[in-house]
């Protein structure tokens, strides 16, 4: 029996431990009129019962799915180990999978010739040890769930606290929730950790954050072209860097000026039609973007080009930048937006007051005022310009020029670790682990940009509140 | 009022000086207010272009051109003998002949073969389906419409002039498709195929329902699981948890998460999920958790909101009258605050809905043909969908993607008016 119908058993038999709970119960005080006797409500044993069936079982199926692969391997490692002679040992990974691939053929009753004495003895040892697996894990989980529900329903008596246990156990569970978020950033920081410390063994880390070099391709062959597999990471940071800039050059002016022209300029109608345009703007998915940046933009950008005679690349970094840029407007204009609306009215009127004009007041007292929450809008801004990904792998290039040129072809952090990890890929190989130091790096650079946001936007809110 | 003041002022300096900077003040007030609107307008004008710029170019999609052929089904010429199966017959040399007699004058080798391409290469197999689901046909001359070959179709639907070559359609072929539509075997329908075929690498037969499938059994374990774990995580943090560096540091943390490129979730979901745990590649149900993982901050914030705005006088009087902390919760601050938390959860999705980059790292990005049936499956999602069609050369599939995003987009647009209409509720309670 596969897990997911497994789980789906238990669920069934925690309802019926519901019904059964409150069975139980209202037989313990004796007829429905004297359930009031009772210290708790009926379907609170009944809850309190099903939690008791579901949780542990489901426990368990968790744990024995995480380690059972695991057994399964070293069993049949030794299996193997005792059937063949000691010189395969360096292959044994190879081998192993040939087995699996074989009983998988077998249980499809695909043809098999070609498979010696051997290999057939442990396809079917394997597939003896997946069923007596399966059928030990099936009788587990029922007697596991079964038993606790027995034990629960002797428990029920006229003073048993079906209340105060349920909420214990509802606290818990909602306490265990809040922490996958922890769980989440911890898994992040491992995953990119591991795999990058793996890559720094093999690739020493003053090569990867100073070589001006990259070209992954790993050579097969020694006199093959172009596969040097260099890992200097110099080129996609100054790439990211620049489309970044093109982008923040487009959106920190128009997004700031909107956010200028709503807050303080417009009237109630431009309002209420100006923001649902800025959130079309938000909402619209990057992918979409990219299309947009790579079959619109880049090819006006380069026929305009053509009519000033000058070459630019077809995935020219201006076309992907200006439409990060248009991308991150929105962004901009909201947060700097409510920077300014956060500066006190008394502020503004003192200064109108005063006889100075509306763009007096504006560029000498309320900018001045909100300066650390639009800078810590431009931040978060450039975290998310750094981490996007799809109008980048889209309409940017793949050969990392070093350049600081706009209208040249560039490459970024995102791009590579896509290119790196699209498809099928063996996993330790440098290549696939350096997509993980590139990770890294993204993740660092954009927590610390998001941290130090945070920080400012804090601070300035200290001064007025 | 103010003329009379004036006048009993002495007339300083200071005022002689400010009055003569004022026309330039003004003028610089103009100016900058100029600015503010100009950048509103340009705002505007992005928004109007990205979408006439998409919709233009994926309105040709929903339509297909169709050619009729006439078709001799007669035994001799599908080489059949009383007892055969209909399913392997000699359709491809059929569709020849059919070709051929509808050009009789085309006679060269080679003329034939680009003849040939004018159809698309499923037309074999539509005669087929026709024969199968009409076997009374067999022996007779049949009318068959089929689909022509997506240059064709390309070439009918840009032309100006028939007859006159067009990109990737020279002047033989120009005067065969005339000749065609001049004879009125050729027809423009309603490409509902788009809408119930899956992809294909000929653009004339590629569709979005196996991604739309992707999408939704995606989309739906992201929410079955991102919802109550939300929801949970909130309800502790804003009802239970004691103030302390535990509560904070998970605070701390839903705000980084939620600005953590979505790009490290796929690595997340890559090294975790599938190498780790050793959960399929490229199936919804991966991509469902790594969507979860990311869209989790987004419904945790909203809802914590919205629970904070449920105001303190309903939880004492639940207190009050003998309710337990988890009852007053559950009993009368979720209901409360649920039009938020679904507000909320709604934007979340529909953040998921659009997202690429993290599917591209857990294997989504394959070409899949078939309709995914579970979870499991390998399976793609329609921003992939639309990222792999718009990488592919052939012209036929630029149609094809923006239609694809403009299906996107209509989801997009159904999901976020839901959610400004329950805001709007919620808002006039």
């Amino acid at each position: 029996m596969t897990t997911a119908n497994l789980v789906f058993i238990v669920m069934l038999i925690a309802l019926a431990s519901y019904w059964l709970g409150i069975q139980r119960s209202i037989k313990v005080a004796g007829g429905k009129q004297q359930v009031k006797d009772l210290v708790s409500l009926p379907s609170q044993y009944g809850l309190l019962t099903a939690f008791w069936c579901g949780i542990p079982a489901i426990l368990f199926l968790l744990l024995w799915s995480a380690i059972e692969s695991s057994v399964i391997d070293s069993l049949l490692i030794d299996k193997v180990v005792l059937s063949a002679d000691g010189q395969i040992q360096q292959n044994m990974g190879l081998i192993v999978n040939n087995v699996k691939l074989l009983a998988e053929k077998i249980t499809l009753s695909e043809d098999i010739s070609s498979a010696t004495d051997i290999q057939l003895q442990n396809a079917q040892f394997f597939i003896a040890l997946n069923e007596k697996a399966t059928w030990l894990k099936t009788l587990l989980t029922l007697v596991i769930a079964v038993g606790c529900v027995s034990t629960i329903l002797a428990k029920i008596k006229h003073s048993f606290h079906a209340r105060n246990n349920l909420e214990r156990i509802v606290s818990g569970l909602l306490f265990t929730c809040s922490g996958i978020a922890l769980l989440t950033t911890i898994g992040i920081v491992m995953s990119v950790l591991f795999e990058s410390i793996s890559f720094f063994s093999q690739v020493p880390i003053t090569e990867f954050l100073f070589g001006t070099q990259w070209s992954p391709q790993i050579a097969m062959r020694a006199d093959q072209v172009g596969g040097s597999g260099a890992f200097g990471a110099i080129p996609l940071f100054v790439g990211t860097i620049l489309i970044s800039t093109i982008a923040m050059c487009l959106a920190i002016p128009v997004g700031l000026m909107i956010a200028i022209y709503l807050s303080q300029y417009a009237t109630k109608r431009i309002r209420s039609i100006a923001k649902p345009m800025l959130e079309v703007l938000a909402g619209v998915p990057t992918v979409v973007y990219g299309f947009f940046a790579a079959l619109t933009v880049a090819p006006l950008i380069r026929d305009f080009g053509l009519l000033i005679d000058l070459p630019i690349a077809a995935e020219s970094a201006l076309a992907a930048g200006l439409v990060m840029g248009i991308m991150i407007i929105p962004f901009v204009s909201s947060l700097s937006e409510d920077a300014m609306t956060a500066v006190p009215v008394a502020l503004k009127e003192g200064s109108l007051g005063m006889g100075a004009t509306h763009s007096e007041t504006i560029k000498k007292v309320i900018l001045p005022a909100a300066i650390p929450g639009i800078v810590g809008a431009i931040l978060l801004a450039v975290s998310r310009a750094i981490g996007e990904t799809m109008i980048v792998v889209m309409a940017a290039g793949l050969a990392a020029n070093l350049t600081f040129n706009p209208i040249e072809s560039v490459t970024t952090v995102t791009v590579q670790i896509v290119s790196l990890l699209k498809g099928d890929q063996e996993f330790d190989s440098a290549k696939t682990l350096a997509a993980f130091a590139l990770g890294l790096m993204l993740f660092i650079t954009t927590l610390a940009l998001n941290i130090a946001a945070l920080k400012i936007v804090r601070k300035y809110r200290e001064q007025y509140d | 009022m103010t003329k009379a003041v004036n006048e009993s002022l002495p007339t300083s300096a200071v005022t002689e000086k400010i009055k003569l900077g004022l026309k330039k003040r003004h003028r610089s007030e103009m100016m900058f207010k100029t600015t503010g609107l100009a950048a509103v307008l340009l705002g505007f004008m992005l928004v109007f272009v990205l979408l006439f710029d998409i919709t233009s170019k994926a309105l040709p999609a929903f339509h297909q051109h169709w050619v009729q052929l006439e078709v001799d089904y007669s035994a001799s010429n599908l080489r059949y003998s009383e007892g055969d199966s209909l399913e392997n017959l000699r359709y491809r040399s059929t569709l020849r002949k059919a070709i051929a007699n509808q050009f009789p004058d085309v006679k060269s080798r080679r003329d034939k073969r680009q003849l040939n391409g004018l159809y698309s290469s499923n037309a074999e197999f539509a005669i087929k389906d026709f024969l199968i689901a009409n076997p009374q046909a067999l022996n007779t001359v049949q009318n068959v419409w089929v689909r022509v070959d997506d240059d064709v179709d390309i070439y009918l639907k840009e032309t100006t002039s028939l007859g006159e070559p067009l990109i990737r359609i020279d002047e033989k072929e120009a005067q065969w498709i005339k000749s065609l539509v001049e004879a009125g075997q050729i027809d423009k329908r309603f490409n509902i195929q788009f809408f119930t075929s899956s992809d294909s690498r000929e653009p004339e037969l590629a569709g979005v329902r196996g991604a739309l499938t992707g999408t939704m059994l995606t989309m739906l374990v992201t929410l079955v699981l991102s919802f109550p774990l939300g929801v949970a995580a909130a309800l502790y943090l804003e009802e239970f948890a004691p103030k302390n560096k535990w509560t904070d540091m998970i605070e701390v943390n839903i705000n980084n998460l939620a600005a953590v490129p979505s790009i490290i979730f796929g690595l997340l979901g890559l090294a975790v999920i599938i190498n780790l745990f050793g959960l399929p590649r490229s199936a919804p149900l991966v991509g469902g958790i790594v969507l979860t993982l990311m869209t989790l901050p987004t419904i945790i914030i909203a809802s914590r909101a919205s629970i904070k705005a449920v105001p303190p006088s309903i939880r004492e009087a639940a207190t009050g009258l003998g309710a337990s902390k988890i009852q007053t919760t559950f009993s009368h601050v979720l209901p409360m605050a649920m039009p938020g938390i679904l507000t909320g959860t709604i934007i979340g999705m529909a953040q998921a809905l659009g997202e690429t980059a993290p599917l591209l790292m857990i294997g989504m990005v394959a070409f899949i043909v078939d309709v995914p049936a579970s979870i499991t499956d390998a399976s793609t999602v329609m921003p992939v969908q639309i990222f792999l069609w718009a990488d592919s050369p052939e012209r036929g599939f630029l149609a094809k993607t923006s239609a694809a995003i403009l299906v996107l987009l209509g989801f997009l647009f159904l999901m976020n008016a839901s959610a400004a209409y329950l805001r709007r509720r919620f808002e006039s309670k």
